[in-house]
């Protein structure tokens, strides 16, 4: 049983000195084999063993993870979440995963903070006026909540942008999500953590896969640095290094991986309530509740795995944010990372099986893995569970690239894959 | 204005430029060659701000980059800075500081309150509440947010300005402390180029804060003379203020130099600061080491301070930092700091040792001077409020865990002090080394983390490399130096100077130490006082036992739960402590454990910096057509096309968009319009196999085209989808001329450059960009031939010898020109292009002869309409990235006899179901209603979303040759639903009905453009 939290429960606990927390999960050794093997105990597999235990009964599983869990993507991305993709296959996947965030610190009993303050997308041009129009009326037919901001709307919502119409990305309009935000990225991974382990679920961190067992076309296990771990089904959810397993696995994939950098500032007081976000010049930005200003900037222009991103992707990203906030000019950059993402040719993900029997995977989400990972985890459980995909991710298969059912979001990310 | 606490003599302070600033509102005195803290600590002030979380009275503890506490609002208004480190703020005239994060004021905080309430907000509190009932998140989201953060973001555009530069070198040498000036001597004396950054006003270091002696004078001296020995070197290039911030690939380093910040008047020419853009062959860091603090409870209060800094304050700034001082160390080397502050005439309470028994040289010299020394005992609490009053000692057991005596106050002594120096060794600065890739190990001896392999060109000297005595730092300085200009390909110097040589020093380390990481207290940890880990963050070691307990056992899960080195500071005091109470606490080494990675920036970096020059009109170019005066002039309205400007649209007086837009097709129809089409990009291609590689990149075949003769082509991705499409003319028998669309010009270069370098490499063909080389004036209109006519003698305009999409050359008004007939508008249309330099003369030459056909200057918006009645399409607009030619009706243009890139995707089962959106017309039941673009489509209308979609609409327009609105949509199947109707629900309510109809609305066998 999990010890809930609770005001009250940390007061309880205030009396003994805080000395008697349980571990929010347990550290246990692999056992020879599981129903369900994860790879990736990041926020993706770890929502979907939580949701493989609740949704299906099925415990016997474990989340393998080569270093610490949440330490991938999950713990290095700028933690927006939004719904308003273009395409009816995106909305729907994104906004179902949109309305488990809505819930999901009650149900994970571990505040995510999820914080919906709002998602603005600028428009600069005629062309991105058009296209916003084009969204924002298929965000709305689709039940994806999204409106349309004049610049004089905008700059009330936000007092320390420039929508001054003489600089050179002047701002014409934008959408705005309500629904979306920001939440607390490893909180997330920790959250799902807690309540997987809960549920029976191994957690097994430091322990790299080194290879795939596979015979006559299904896999049996995987071998570890902590051995052979046997499994009759096994679900790669490892953004990043998608294609490196797959190579392991014996087929390729078509995801090409770039570092996407990202960025903070040093702490001040409360100066933007929203998250704003800038298609044009390549630029997001949010302010987190500690007070730092979180910003995305945009990938690299090469392939790589090194996990900091480029200086002229920086330079570029912070000329952005100081011609939007010109009184931000004078902030200083704290802290500057990278993250890897797996990009697909359609810019959408691949969430489902493999050409192996038994073993499955979930990748190419580019940016938009963070948001997505509540519904992509419930989705990819339901796909494990019953060996074939739910109808919300049928059409991000790996197949769509043989039958041509691309779903083209290149439109939807800030940054360019 | 008394400087109470400032010596009498000494120090590098200029007594002789005395400067006014400003605290909180109260005026002090400081001296030229004062930082802010040290001026602060001349008159007394230690309470400088408040804690992050708990709000806790904090004081000056350093004097240098790693300062947790004492940062403030620097400055009002639009020039205002937030979280400026006092210790590293040079002292200005009339410079204006304020403390942060505390309110009412610094003196009486409210949010103090946390700190009563600290026992319910341990480490990660916030994940385990706040979430009853759901919908307050957002309310209890607020209070959090406003609590937290410390400055503010300044409340106007910043009136500074910034700038880049780039610089190349043979050595770059981080910091000039000892190990630095010796190495930048070193490898200049070979006559190698050298750049020299220091992030301090002054070069020496360490040694601006020692009273040491190099060759038996003051060390001063000998880094006066280094100096002036560099100065002296053409190929050496000295950088102060200047701070190596991040070490990237292929030593590519990033720094920035404060250029104006410590000038009172700061001349406008320059700018605030520059950031450096470094490619250096070989890197000598030498960034020396941070001391480190104990760990003990309340060990926060102001007042305690490092000794290091300490003894900095005596002997840089001539500043008592107190009158009573405790000294608390586990080493050697704070005894040095007992024997300055003594010296300066502060009384040395005790100096506390955890080392049962203490021995090393220091230790010997302040025995033999008499300083009390309570060997292997510690400091197990503090008291004082807004300054420390007193601590209490006891002695501590022989494994250092617990005192002696046990739990209750019999066990402790109290001394009162109002200075306690602390000292818990120190770490190396490894931060760039790190960043640059390098790995890093710990030694149990000197007790951190040092260099191991190197994985760039990369020297090391002095403390960074665990070198501390001063004569280690110099001799290493020397050695890197040399390694590093030889390694950079250069000769050993000739001269022989004595500076060059390693000169006599002591080689005081701090050493022996001994390493308790956790200083006990008379209380179970975590219960009464706090053992501070990471000051600036308020977290303590019981928090990250907290951590541990609940399950974070990764280094980085615990930095991430309890945020201990995350705070401006990035832990540079706090890091390794924070690492030594983990692996104590698991039992397991500390290598094992590891460290967090270190980030860019060393310290943090402005924004203003990055961006440099490149904002406003500056961060994008801005491209303008030759014709650019004219429109300009005769009142053009633009629009942003990628980075061109085009006319969107030539108002006359009191005109409408709508009017002028109106007035403007009805002239290309009727009689005669002109537009600037010179941004289409233009692709020049050459080499035999010029057509081969054609009929490759587009999708129709391309050999059989005549010299002479322009024909449309379809480029595709290798998904099949269209990507882009325009005209492309044979000038020669291996010579084409490609145009693209505006917007993707240098994407369409690429693709095609992609393919010829990687892919065919074996093909002949050249690419060169001529965009900017031509000026492209389009007339369109059935009188423009009649126009042409009479501006070219040489240029035979027949329909026989001109036909469309001919081409021709010779002279328009006098000037060399190419004359394609090729037509968007469906109109008669030619495009002469002519050298770049003439554009506007040609313009200008048409704009005359054409005045007796009313010629009218047409913009974009106008042009999209007449291509629209036509059904031609935009990338961009009607496409998307997911539409095929199929989709658009284009079967035409697919060759069957040939391959082309994304023929074999277009071959896919979905890319042939009768479902996909197909390019069709659209039409208002309303004649009068203009569909917005980007509307969306549905067949059934429901109440309320969710609404099935089958389409959308790419473009629309009102039509005045029409005399109604069309539009062009993308429906699915939409070829198979000619005249079925379908709906547009729109933002507001309002529903348009619509019918579909086919895309061409004018002129559908093309007989106006031919003739």
């Amino acid at each position: 049983m999990m010890a809930r939290y609770s005001i009250f429960s940390l007061a309880r606990n205030a009396l003994s000195y805080h000395q008697d927390w349980p571990a929010a999960w347990r550290d246990p050794a692999p056992k020879p084999s599981y129903q369900v093997v994860i790879i990736g105990g990041g926020g993706h597999g770890l929502a979907t063993a939580y949701y493989l235990a609740k949704e299906h009964g099925i415990t016997d599983v474990a989340v393998i993870e080569r270093g610490w869990l949440g330490g991938g993507n999950t713990g290095r991305n700028t933690t927006v979440v939004r719904s308003n993709y273009l395409w009816d296959e995106s909305a729907a996947l994104y906004d179902f995963a949109l309305k488990i965030w809505e819930g999901l610190s009650q149900e994970l009993n571990f505040n995510v903070m999820f914080s919906q303050r709002g998602v603005v997308n600028l428009a600069h041009n005629q062309h991105d006026l058009r296209e916003l129009s084009r969204r924002i009326n298929a965000n709305r037919l689709n039940g994806v909540d999204s409106e349309f901001l004049t610049p004089a709307e905008i700059k009330r919502m936000i007092p320390i942008i420039d929508v001054r119409a003489g600089g050179r990305y002047p701002v014409l309009g934008a959408s705005l999500q309500r629904r979306g935000g920001t939440a607390r990225h490893d909180a997330l991974a920790w959250g799902y953590a807690r309540a997987a382990d809960a549920r029976g679920v191994d957690i097994i961190q430091e322990c790299p896969v080194e290879g795939f067992r596979i015979e006559n076309g299904r896999v049996l296990g995987v071998e570890t640095a902590k051995g052979f771990i046997g499994a009759a089904k096994v679900a790669i959810a490892v953004a990043g290094h998608s294609s490196v397993m797959a190579t392991l696995a014996g087929f390729r994939m078509p995801v090409t991986s770039v570092p996407l950098q990202a960025l903070v500032s040093e702490p001040v007081k409360p100066a933007l309530d929203t998250v704003v976000m800038s298609n044009a010049i390549h630029a997001y930005i949010s302010q987190s509740d500690k007070g730092e200003f979180v910003i995305g900037a945009g990938a690299d222009k090469y392939v790589g795995y090194g996990q900091r991103g480029s200086l002229p992707v920086t330079e570029e990203t912070l000329a952005a944010v100081c011609e939007l906030f010109p009184s931000l000019r004078r902030m200083r950059m704290m802290r500057q990372w990278g993250g890897i993402v797996d990009t697909c040719p359609d810019a959408s993900p691949i969430l489902g099986k493999t050409p192996i029997d038994g073993l499955y995977i979930n990748c190419g989400w580019g940016t938009g893995g963070f948001k997505s990972t509540p519904g992509a985890g419930w989705v990819y459980a339901y796909t494990i569970a019953k060996d074939e995909p739910h109808e919300l991710n049928a059409p991000f298969s790996l197949d769509r690239f043989r039958t041509g059912y691309l779903v083209d979001e290149h439109g939807a990310a800030a940054v360019a894959h | 204005m008394t400087q109470r606490f400032r010596l009498p003599e000494g120090g590098l302070i200029d007594r002789a430029k005395p400067l006014g600033f400003r605290f909180d509102g109260t005026r002090y005195q400081g001296y030229a060659g004062d930082s802010l803290a040290s001026a602060l600590l001349a008159n007394g002030v230690h309470l400088v701000g408040r804690s992050f979380k708990y709000h806790r009275p904090r004081g000056i503890f350093s004097a240098g980059a790693e300062e947790p506490n004492a940062l403030v609002q620097l400055g009002a208004g639009a020039r205002s800075d937030a979280n400026m480190r006092a210790t590293q703020v040079d002292l200005v005239d009339g410079l204006t500081a304020a403390s942060q994060n505390c309110w009412p004021s610094l003196g009486f905080d409210l949010g103090a309150i946390n700190n009563q309430l600290s026992r319910f907000l341990p480490a990660g509190f916030y994940y385990k509440t706040f979430m009853w009932p759901a919908a307050l998140w957002m309310r209890y989201e607020w209070v959090i947010r406003h609590a937290a953060g410390m400055g503010k973001v300044p409340d106007a555009r910043d009136p500074d300005h910034y700038d880049k530069t780039y610089a190349h070198c043979d050595v770059l040498v981080a910091g000039a402390g000892p190990a630095g000036l010796a190495a930048a001597l070193a490898a200049s004396e070979t006559g190698a180029r050298v750049i020299l950054a220091e992030q301090d006003g002054e070069l020496g270091g360490a040694l601006l804060g020692l009273d040491e002696t190099i060759d038996g004078a003051p060390a001063r001296d000998w880094v006066a003379a280094a100096r002036a020995e560099l100065e002296a070197r053409e190929s050496v290039t000295i950088l102060t203020r200047t701070t190596v911030y991040g070490y990237f690939d292929h030593n590519f380093l990033g720094l920035l130099e404060r250029v104006t910040d410590h000038l009172a008047e700061k001349p406008a020419r320059l700018p605030r600061h520059r950031l450096w853009k470094l490619r250096a062959k070989q890197v000598v860091l030498a960034t020396g080491a941070i001391e480190r603090p104990l760990v003990f409870s309340d060990n926060d209060r102001p007042g305690i301070m490092l000794a290091g800094a300490c003894q900095a304050y005596v002997n840089r700034y001539a500043v008592k930092p107190g009158s009573k001082a405790v000294v608390f160390t586990n080493n050697d080397g704070a005894y040095g700091a007992a024997l300055d502050l003594a010296a300066a005439g502060i009384e040395i309470a005790a100096i506390v040792d955890l080392r049962p028994d203490p021995e090393g040289p220091a230790t010997e010299r302040a025995e033999a001077a008499g300083l009390p020394v309570l060997a292997g005992h510690a400091i197990i609490g503090t008291r004082g409020d807004q300054r420390v009053d007193q601590v209490r000692i006891a002695r501590i057991s022989a494994d250092g865990a617990s005192i002696v005596g046990g739990a209750g106050e019999g066990a402790a002594q109290t001394i009162d002090c109002d200075l306690v120096a602390v000292s818990g060794g120190w770490s190396p600065t490894v931060h760039l080394f790190s960043q640059s890739r390098g790995k890093i190990r710990f030694d149990a001896e000197l007790g951190c983390f040092l260099p191991g392999d190197a994985a760039q060109a990369t020297h090391l000297a002095g403390a960074c490399n665990g070198a501390f005595g001063l004569a280690s730092c110099l001799q290493t300085g020397f050695e890197a130096g040399a390694q590093a200009a030889k390694a950079a390909g250069l000769k050993p110097g000739k001269r022989r100077r004595k500076i060059q040589k390693a000169p006599e020093a002591s080689d005081d380390g701090f050493l022996p130490a001994r390493w308790t990481w956790l200083v006990p207290s008379d209380r179970p940890l975590g219960q009464g006082g706090k053992h501070f880990v990471d000051l600036q963050n308020d977290v303590t070691a019981a928090d990250l036992k907290l951590a541990l307990r609940e399950g974070y056992r990764s280094v980085e899960h615990v930095k991430r739960y309890t945020t201990t080195g995350m705070g401006t500071d990035q832990g540079k005091t706090g890091n390794v402590n924070a690492i030594a109470i983990i692996a104590e606490t698991q039992g397991r080494p500390i290598p094992e454990v590891g460290v967090t990675t270190f980030r860019p920036p060393y310290t943090a970096v402005t924004f203003g910096a990055f961006a440099g020059r490149d904002i406003e009109d500056l961060l994008d170019a801005t491209r303008r057509t030759p014709i650019h005066a004219w429109h300009q002039r005769n009142g053009a309205v633009f629009e942003d096309v990628g980075q061109w400007k085009r006319p969107w649209y030539y108002p006359k007086a009191s005109e409408s968009m709508h009017d002028a837009v109106n007035r403007e097709v009805k002239a290309v129809r009727s009689s005669l319009g002109v537009v600037d089409a010179t941004t289409l990009g233009k692709i020049d291609i050459q080499g035999k196999d010029a057509a081969e590689f054609l009929n490759r990149m587009y999708t129709n075949a391309w050999s059989k085209l005549e010299v002479g003769k322009c024909r449309y082509g379809l480029m595709l991705g290798e998904d099949g989808m269209v990507m882009d499409d325009g005209v492309t003319a044979r000038l020669g028998e291996h010579h084409y001329l490609m145009t693209t669309t505006t917007g993707n010009a240098a994407p369409v270069f690429g693709h095609l450059e992609e393919f010829l370098q990687t892919e065919w490499p074996e093909l002949e063909v050249r690419l060169t960009s001529v965009t900017e080389q031509f000026a492209t004036v389009s007339l369109a209109g059935p009188n423009a031939r009649r126009l042409l006519a009479e501006l070219t003698q040489d240029i035979e305009l027949s329909a026989n010898a001109l036909p469309h999409m001919g081409l021709a050359r010779g002279r328009v008004a006098g000037i060399p020109a190419r004359v394609f007939r090729v037509s968007f508008t469906g109109e008669m249309s030619f495009e002469i292009n002519v050298r770049a330099s003439y554009g506007l003369a040609l313009w200008q030459a048409v704009m005359t002869a054409g005045e007796k056909y009313d010629i009218t200057p047409y913009g974009t918006e106008a042009m999209h309409v007449l291509r629209a009645e036509k059904g031609f399409i935009i990338v961009g607009q009607e496409t998307d990235g997911s539409v095929t030619p199929l989709d658009l009706g284009m079967d035409w243009i697919l060759s069957k006899n040939k391959d082309f890139i994304g023929k074999r995707s277009l071959t896919r089962p979905d890319m042939l179901k009768p479902d996909r959106k197909q390019l069709v017309g659209l039409l208002t039941e309303d004649p009068a209603e203009v569909l917005p673009e980007g509307a969306q489509l549905v067949e059934t209308v429901l109440a309320k979303p969710p609404m099935v979609m089958v389409g959308h609409v790419s473009s629309s327009y009102h039509s005045p040759n029409l005399e109604r609105s069309f539009a062009l949509a993308m429906i699915k199947g939409g070829r198979g639903k000619m005249g079925q109707r379908v709906f547009a629900p729109l933002q507001g309510g309002k529903t348009l009905a619509c019918t579909i109809t086919g895309p061409v609305f004018l002129d559908p066998e093309g007989e106006r453009l031919r003739g």
